[in-house]
């Protein structure tokens, strides 16, 4: 649920990165971080554990500039992905605005993947959102890594419906910027649908 | 859409501020802010400046999103208030009609009974502006201030 507030002139939009655990979604934030201006980031927050598992969620909120005078705010939040923590995860999808689905792109990793995209749809479901309807966008990360899927393969396993994909590799980077384009404007583009 | 958006109209963001700013001072509080259920800031008041206010925000939701999680589990409809101690600031934190939560950060200037009490008052006044502002959204009719935007100026946004 995006809030407008007309007074600020700000339009504020979440965004929730989903995926299994491990897949990366808590370094694409920390390259999102790392690569942002000063400016237009406000800081990172991760609930983690000792050993650097996303407990709750990370968050960081970024500010990507002004469409008509109004500034636009984008919340960035991660889900911790291991499966045991599914409560935790669905309160966090309250309220998502768009979704960015971060893929393992191992083979080894290719039924984490599937189980957690269905647990996304399920979870989603019971707060009366659909997938389908919602801005969505698919990330094969780990593109760097031996025993990788091919690209077809993941698509044809996480993607029949052919939403915008990209190849990643959130350790170094590459990708990361190209799926946040993407999900932000899918965002826009439907509150410009939308209205309130 | 299941969460219909928000908008936030001068009119009542007027209304809400005079209500924080007025909170501050009746309560003897450092700061009061507002924040919606998915952690977005709505109003703030009082001693902000060198607060993070966008962090504490998006942390205040978590923790009242938890706290909802489980009050499902025990069967309860909510924990409605949630009090921190802390050695130097308290923090009081409340939701109002299950729309928005009302956060109270206050020290030894004040006290749980007089921040319990202020609050009170304060919820009513915020749930009924809150329950207008809804009902002004969900009004049909209303001009999306987006609706004029192009797909020139979102793909602008990005162009490096």
């Amino acid at each position: 649920m995006s809030f407008i507030n007309l007074m600020a002139r700000e339009i504020n939009c979440k965004i929730v990165y989903y995926g299994p655990g491990l897949c990366g979604k808590t370094t694409n934030l920390q390259y999102i971080y790392e690569r942002t201006n000063p400016d237009a980031k406000g800081k990172m927050i991760s609930l983690a554990t000792e050993t650097d598992r996303t407990l709750f969620f990370d968050f960081l909120p970024l500010a990507l500039g002004e469409i008509r005078g109004f500034k636009t705010r984008f919340y960035l939040y991660t889900v911790p992905g291991q499966v045991f923590y599914d409560a935790s995860r669905k309160l966090i999808l309250k309220g998502v605005d768009g979704v960015v689905f971060c893929a393992d792109s191992q083979i080894a990793r290719m039924e984490a993947n599937q189980e957690s995209l269905e647990n996304l749809r399920t979870n989603l479901a019971e707060q009366g959102y659909s997938l389908d309807k919602l801005p969505f966008v698919m990330q094969y990360n780990k593109r760097d890594m031996p025993d990788i899927a091919t690209v077809e393969e993941l698509r044809e396993a996480l993607n029949p419906t052919m939403v915008p994909e990209f190849e990643s590799c959130a350790r170094t980077g590459v990708g990361v910027f190209d799926t946040l384009k993407a999900v932000a404007k899918l965002v826009l583009t439907e509150l410009k649908k939308g209205g309130p | 859409m299941v969460n219909p958006q928000m908008v936030m109209y001068e009119e009542e963001f007027n209304q809400i501020q005079t209500v924080v700013d007025h909170l501050v001072k009746s309560a003897n509080a450092k700061s009061v802010f507002i924040v919606d259920k998915n952690g977005q800031l709505i109003a703030a008041s009082g001693d902000v400046e060198h607060l993070d206010t966008t962090s504490l925000a998006s942390l205040t939701a978590g923790n009242i999103a938890a706290t909802g999680g489980m009050a499902k589990l025990l069967k309860e409809n909510e924990f409605a208030t949630q009090f921190h101690e802390g050695e130097r600031a308290n923090v009081y934190i409340t939701l109002v009609g299950n729309r928005v939560i009302l956060v109270v950060i206050f020290d030894a200037k004040s006290s749980l009974g007089l921040v319990r009490l202020r609050v009170k008052k304060a919820s009513e006044e915020l749930n009924h502006i809150f329950e207008n502002l809804l009902k002004k959204v969900q009004e049909p009719g209303g001009d999306s201030p987006f609706a004029e935007i192009t797909d020139e100026d979102i793909d602008n946004l990005f162009n490096d």
